[in-house]
């Protein structure tokens, strides 16, 4: 593929929220540009992402250092381990500007982390930047908001 | 049925406190609870916020001391005033929004009683309704409460409830001097706050976070998931030896250092509950220099005090009862107790004004990689507090031990330096806790008189 259609970046952020959905963490880091950054801001519409606190933004290091983490044997806030659910909106694709190889789509999701007896809802909205490498569509960068950034969390442990 | 278990008072409440441990129901008892946010936060010097964050006349910012609601407010001569949040008339909190601009006066949006930003009523609407009812000699007619004292330290509001006790001199001593070079790092003598703070809630008491803040003997077991992992992918990567490691590693390896590295530290103890770990060097120490601004601060302050400043590398200091700062990385953590199983951690930055943005680029790093409810490294100490929450739940065993590198006999009212792992800064908290569950001579009649 070097065009993706509508209907393929559409896709593909199906694909990416049922990949997290059943814990293919691995596979799900392999869908990331080298310099991607997953960005979750703190404050609401933040413009910032150096001289202000955000809850995430991170390259491709501390992503994988994640990922490690989740399984590793002495990782005790994931014993037992927490799983995940997006239910997602149809994402809008903002930007297709296939000379650019830069493509925009923005989704609205419910996000559902669980682990023992606790559960909470995160109400999202995901902006992905997407591009086409080697014949597959790829992740360039990723900014989660949060409808409730500002207000205070117990662990997020996984990752919308 | 057994009977009940009387319900602890000031005076009972002070036996849960051994030299070597601590009772159990410190960390689980409501009545302990309310004990404590009754006198302790009453009687201590408890941070509020930063001045910063009301830079204009009117500008305000509503927080709590302990479980009482206030509000900090820039008075209309330019002094910081810290006020209770409630209406003289009904109750009702005055300020809802965590900040904002009222302008020259407060107004309660139940029925616009209105009131100067020192507290002090201004208005009453339809006031003949209250001509000869005596309301003018109620404490409820004279406005909002201010509360006991409130001092301004270098831009760092403090405040404590109780109309009399200890100074702020006395309260906090030498220990200031962290404070001091947390501000002094800034080539203009100054901080400014930079965005809202990381909100984190845990279901556990207060002081099992406070505790943890000079618990030396946890990062290399509790974090190992993280920073030890974070140390593994790194040594995979094949790093070149001369290009600068990523800041992220420079934050987070440290944590998986020997406890050889801990001890050495050093941890000192100042009188009232203060202390710090990083006496000689800390996991703060070996950050790579950020370009120009030792020459700012060379500038600023000539050579010899720029690097006494800059040499110093205190990882934690404690003000008891519930703040943490770090002075090399300009940061704050306020530990605001909800219940006794629910605390609020607000993790504020700032800025060194006139420093560069580098500087304040690695703190906010910082703060997202060790204390966002999305940290890797916040996760396995929540999960720990919360397992003790739960596990002090057995009766097979009630005292918690806090004996490492105890001494018999130990002076807390004199400033110590002692072995990096030793619990000597939660037993010195526990000493002052005591010490502040009851009223304190007043030292400071003299600035009140002022």
């Amino acid at each position: 593929m070097s065009f993706p259609s509508r209907d393929d970046l559409i896709d593909f952020i199906y694909d990416e929220a049922r990949m997290l959905d059943e814990g293919r963490f691995s596979e799900w880091l392999e869908l990331w540009m080298p310099e991607g950054i997953y960005w979750m801001p703190l404050d609401y519409k933040q413009t910032d992402p150096d001289c202000v606190t955000s809850l995430l933004y991170e390259d491709q290091f501390m992503l994988r250092l994640r990922v490690e983490r989740l399984n590793g044997a002495r990782t005790f806030s994931q014993k037992p381990k927490s799983r995940c659910h997006h239910v997602i909106q149809r994402p809008f694709v903002d930007v297709m500007d296939a000379e650019a190889n830069r493509y925009v789509t923005n989704t609205s999701m419910h996000y559902v982390e669980t682990r023992l007896d606790d559960q909470f809802l995160l109400a999202i909205t995901a902006t992905h930047e997407l591009c086409v490498e080697g014949g597959k569509i790829r992740i360039a960068n990723k900014r989660v908001d949060l409808l409730n950034s500002d207000a205070a969390f117990g662990n997020i442990q996984l990752l919308p | 049925m057994p009977a009940a278990k009387p319900a602890y008072t000031v005076d009972t409440v002070t036996d849960l406190v051994q030299p070597h441990q601590v009772h159990r129901d410190v960390y689980t008892d409501p009545d302990v609870f309310r004990l404590e946010m009754k006198h302790l936060f009453a009687n201590a010097w408890v941070f509020v916020g930063h001045d910063s964050q009301t830079p204009n006349k009117g500008d305000y910012y509503t927080t709590q001391i302990g479980d009482q609601p206030v509000i900090q407010v820039r008075h209309t001569n330019g002094e910081i005033c810290v006020l209770y949040n409630r209406c003289p008339h009904k109750g009702t909190k005055i300020a809802i929004d965590r900040t904002g601009n009222t302008g020259k006066f407060f107004r309660c949006p139940y029925h616009a009683w209105s009131f100067k930003t020192d507290g002090c009523l201004l208005a009453i609407p339809l006031k003949k309704g209250y001509e000869g009812t005596g309301l003018d000699k109620t404490e409820n007619g004279q406005g909002m409460k201010a509360v006991g004292a409130v001092r301004n330290y270098r831009g760092f509001i403090f405040a404590r409830l109780a109309d009399e006790g200890i100074s702020f001199e006395d309260y906090f001593g030498a220990s200031l001097s962290s404070l001091d070079n947390m501000v002094d790092r800034s080539p203009a003598g100054r901080l400014e706050v930079a965005g809202p703070p990381l909100r984190y809630m845990h279901q556990c008491n207060w002081k099992m976070l406070v505790e943890n803040q000079t618990d030396t003997c946890h990062p290399m077991v509790a974090h190992e998931s993280s920073a030890g992992t974070a140390v593994k992918i790194f040594e995979d990567m094949d790093w070149p030896e001369d290009k600068p490691k990523p800041m992220a590693m420079e934050i987070i390896a440290p944590f998986m250092s020997p406890y050889e590295f801990f001890e050495n530290m050093g941890i000192r103890t100042w009188p009232n509950g203060h202390g710090h770990t990083g006496v000689h060097h800390s996991i703060h120490s070996d950050y790579s220099a950020i370009p120009g601004y030792l020459e700012q601060m060379v500038e600023a302050y000539g050579e010899d005090k720029a690097k006494e400043i800059l040499g110093e590398n205190r990882h934690n200091t404690v003000y008891f009862p519930n703040i943490m700062i770090k002075g090399p990385i300009q940061q704050l953590r306020n530990f605001i107790p909800l219940g006794p199983d629910k605390t609020l951690v607000e993790s504020y930055i700032y800025r060194l004004v006139d420093a560069p943005d580098q500087l304040l680029a690695r703190t906010a790093m910082y703060n997202r990689l060790i204390n966002a409810p999305t940290s890797m490294v916040g996760h396995d100490d929540l999960e720990m507090y919360e397992r003790a929450q739960e596990g002090l739940a057995a009766d097979g065993m009630e005292w918690v031990n806090v004996q490492r590198l105890y001494e018999e006999g130990e002076d807390f009212d004199h400033e110590a330096v002692e072995n990096g792992t030793t619990e000597r800064q939660m037993r010195n908290q526990f000493n002052a806790w005591v010490k502040f569950m009851s009223p304190q001579p007043a030292t400071d009649k003299a600035e009140a008189a002022e």
